[in-house]
């Protein structure tokens, strides 16, 4: 799939330059368990993070804590300014709308067809016409090589099929921040490089800042400006793809890249 | 509204006596239809078609139309036909009939549920038909039904008002009378709706906790 | 029997249906603004909603029934008609179980669903109405099915109200022919027929519903153990 023939999904004009998404003091427990321990960092605007570390060490309560899915015990979030924690839930919704997820089980309504999952959103929350809608999910997708599955139902398409949907769905709100929950892991291997390549030619093409919790280390290298080495709820190092996997100052992290490369 | 307590006190004497008759027809109906609600589930699981279709029949027939006319057909052919039964006993009987038709599909259920591997290890060890049911698969059964047979009696308590139709003197019968001879109305039928809720809130706490237990 | 007879017979049936369609309205606007109102993220709404479902499902129909009867016209001045006051109680204590019916199979949604939603920004109403409620109505017909036939055993009640139904014919009869076995007979097999058409009706109605969410439908067999609150209209409170 030639780049240049994507439709730019996520550009607006006054988009900001800059810190964009800012955790101060998070710390969430479930339970006794603290997952999350005061922890403190920031993403700049238009860059792609990835986030690495043992399973249990955070990475996805980030996402989910960004996503509203989850709400931190203390400590403030902050994306592009507007406050996400603390804030009434009303104030959330607005800054939500600036922010897509694509989930490791794809998560697409199964009652809707490929086509309606995709536009359903721009129209009730964002108020676009059904028209314009419908051709923006074409053009959608048409970018993820799926023009051909309008109007199927998500039960009728492949694990990798479906999540090309998920980003699409996810792009057709024009996000400013994408966050990437172990997309993968959920699809037959013979499926993972394909959506791998889909997320590469977006992370390529587009500004739109991305978070990104993976096992797939060689994607986290390509696409990364910078990656976040977690452990116990703390970030433990953090830096450039290249210094990361090839020179890591810390036990840890050395300890878990031999692990899993 | 016009709200006497004093109603409320003079009904207070009819109002125990009714919720006694309640209960004995609670108990008695609940006995009735655990017994033949497991009658009807086993005869379901014989070979033969001749007994397993006619006995669906008759229970779906059942399951499936009122209560309150059954308790008119009993009440009024029993006697044509030469059966003498108070209203009460006919009243258990018919209550305890038309749940027994529920409690045999939660039998089926329980005993379908129990794995299929407990019927092959019965038969590699050559237990008798007989001991394969008492031994093996009703106790594993029960556990699973008492649940869901609690739930038909909670369903059952709520309605043992019907037999009022049939001049039994339960709770609702009781409360009728008083309010025809007495022309307060408002007075004894809250009382027994309100006992009914708390009766059956009461009984639902009880199952919650009987099935707390039951799952350890 | 003679045709005027039966004529009073076939009276009762239009009244009963009556009824049943009435009451089966109420009850399903019931149990859907009670049944979405338990998942609502207010504590008070929820609890409100949980009240309501423990104080209906807790007392019995025809206590209900003697209730609007009685007390309602003397308590409150409100004097309904026979029609409207069966609608009524029938609507309100049979829209309490199918609130438990709603609830149970909203909550039955993968939460991943909702998950999704909140990714994409819907409010909660929207993810009620687009996401969670098409994907939970064809789990609800089964126990709806159910329910209706619940509820048309207990259209019979309003006959101690004097009310012509079915139920009302049948006793009419009995006494014009001192011949019980028979009329009750026939009464009860009307009723049979009622119910086996209403089940019909249902098994389309969950086919069609089914197949717009790309699911097969369930098999009969249903899991008896695991919803025993939905066979039947008095389950746990």
């Amino acid at each position: 799939m030639p780049t240049d023939t994507l439709p730019n999904p996520g550009t607006s004009p006054e988009r900001s330059t800059g810190e964009l998404i800012r955790l101060e003091q998070v710390t969430k427990r479930f339970g006794d368990n603290t997952v999350l321990d005061h922890l403190d960092f920031s993403v700049d605007a238009g860059k792609h993070v990835t986030l690495i570390g043992p399973s249990g060490s955070g990475k996805t309560t980030i996402l989910r804590l960004l996503m509203t899915l989850l709400k931190p015990d203390e400590g403030t979030i902050t994306v592009d300014g507007q406050k996400l924690f603390p804030a009434t839930e009303k104030e959330r919704r607005e800054v939500r709308k600036q922010i897509g997820m694509v989930f490791q089980q794809f998560n697409l309504f199964p009652n809707m067809s490929v086509l309606r999952n995709i536009t359903e959103a721009p129209v009730t929350v964002l108020g676009m016409s059904k028209d314009e809608a419908s051709e923006r999910a074409k053009e959608l997708l048409d970018m993820v090589g799926l023009a051909d599955k309008c109007d199927a139902r998500p039960a009728q398409l492949s694990g990798g099929q479906q999540q090309r949907v998920a980003i699409a769905r996810a792009l057709a709100m024009r996000p400013k921040v994408l966050l990437l929950d172990e997309v993968t892991s959920a699809l037959d291997p013979e499926l993972v490089a394909g959506v791998l390549d889909l997320l590469r030619d977006i992370a390529r093409s587009t500004d739109i800042t991305m978070l990104c919790v993976t096992h797939e280390m060689n994607f986290a290298r390509d696409i990364s400006d910078q990656v976040l080495m977690f452990d116990s709820g703390r970030v433990i190092e953090s830096g450039a793809p290249e210094k990361i996997f090839s020179d890591p100052e810390h036990e840890r992290t050395r300890e878990f890249l031999s692990a899993v490369l | 509204m016009e709200w006497d307590w004093s109603a409320v006190s003079d009904f207070m004497p009819h109002f125990w006596d009714g919720l006694l008759v309640t209960l004995q027809i609670l108990a008695l109906g609940s006995v009735i239809s655990f017994a033949l609600g497991l009658v009807w589930a086993l005869l379901m699981r014989t070979p033969s078609r001749w007994v397993r279709w006619p006995v669906g029949v008759v229970t779906e027939f059942i399951r499936n139309t009122p209560l309150l006319v059954q308790l008119f057909f009993l009440f009024y052919v029993l006697p044509e036909w030469g059966v003498q039964a108070s209203a009460l006993t006919t009243g258990v009987f018919a209550i305890g009939l038309h749940y027994s038709t529920y409690t045999m599909q939660v039998y089926r259920a329980g005993i379908e549920a129990v794995p299929v591997g407990q019927w092959e290890a019965a038969t590699a060890l050559n237990l008798p038909v007989h001991r394969t049911w008492i031994a093996v698969i009703l106790p594993q059964a029960v556990r699973r039904v008492v649940p869901a047979l609690g739930n038909y009696v909670i369903a059952m308590l709520k309605d043992t008002p019907m037999l009022m139709a049939i001049t039994v003197l339960e709770m609702l019968g009781e409360a009728q009378l008083f309010a025809r001879e007495n022309f307060q109305f408002t007075e004894p039928l809250t009382v027994i709706g309100l006992a009914f809720i708390v009766l059956s809130y009461l009984a639902s706490l009880f199952l919650r906790a009987l099935e707390r237990r039951l799952a350890h | 029997m003679t045709s005027g007879l039966w004529e009073l017979v076939a009276k009762g049936v239009w009244t009963t249906v009556q009824l049943l369609v009435f009451s089966a309205l109420l009850g399903a606007v019931v149990a859907f603004v009670v049944g979405t109102a338990r998942t609502h993220q207010s504590r008070i709404v929820r609890f409100l909603a949980g009240l309501y479902t423990t104080v209906f499902r807790g007392t019995s129909a025809l206590i209900m029934i003697f209730w609007i009867y009685f007390v309602l016209p003397l308590a409150f001045g409100w004097q309904l008609v026979p029609m409207w006051a069966g609608t009524l109680a029938l609507g309100l204590t049979y829209g309490a179980y199918g609130a438990e019916v709603v609830r149970g199979a909203i909550a039955a949604v993968d939460p991943a669903q909702r998950e999704g939603g909140i990714a994409l920004s819907f409010t909660p109403w929207q993810r009620m109405r687009l996401i969670l409620l098409p994907q939970a109505l064809p789990e609800m017909i089964p126990p709806f099915s159910n329910l209706l036939v619940e509820l048309l055993k207990g259209t019979a009640l309003v006959s101690l109200m004097g009310m012509g139904d079915l139920a009302f014919s049948g006793n009419l009869v009995r006494l014009a022919l001192q011949e019980s076995a028979e009329i009750y007979t026939y009464i009860l097999l009307i009723y049979f027929v009622l119910a086996f058409l209403l089940t019909r009706l249902m098994r389309g109605l969950e086919k069609k519903l089914k197949s717009g969410v790309g699911k097969a439908p369930t098999p009969a067999a249903e899991a008896v153990l695991k919803r025993p609150e939905a066979t039947n209209a008095g389950g746990a409170v």
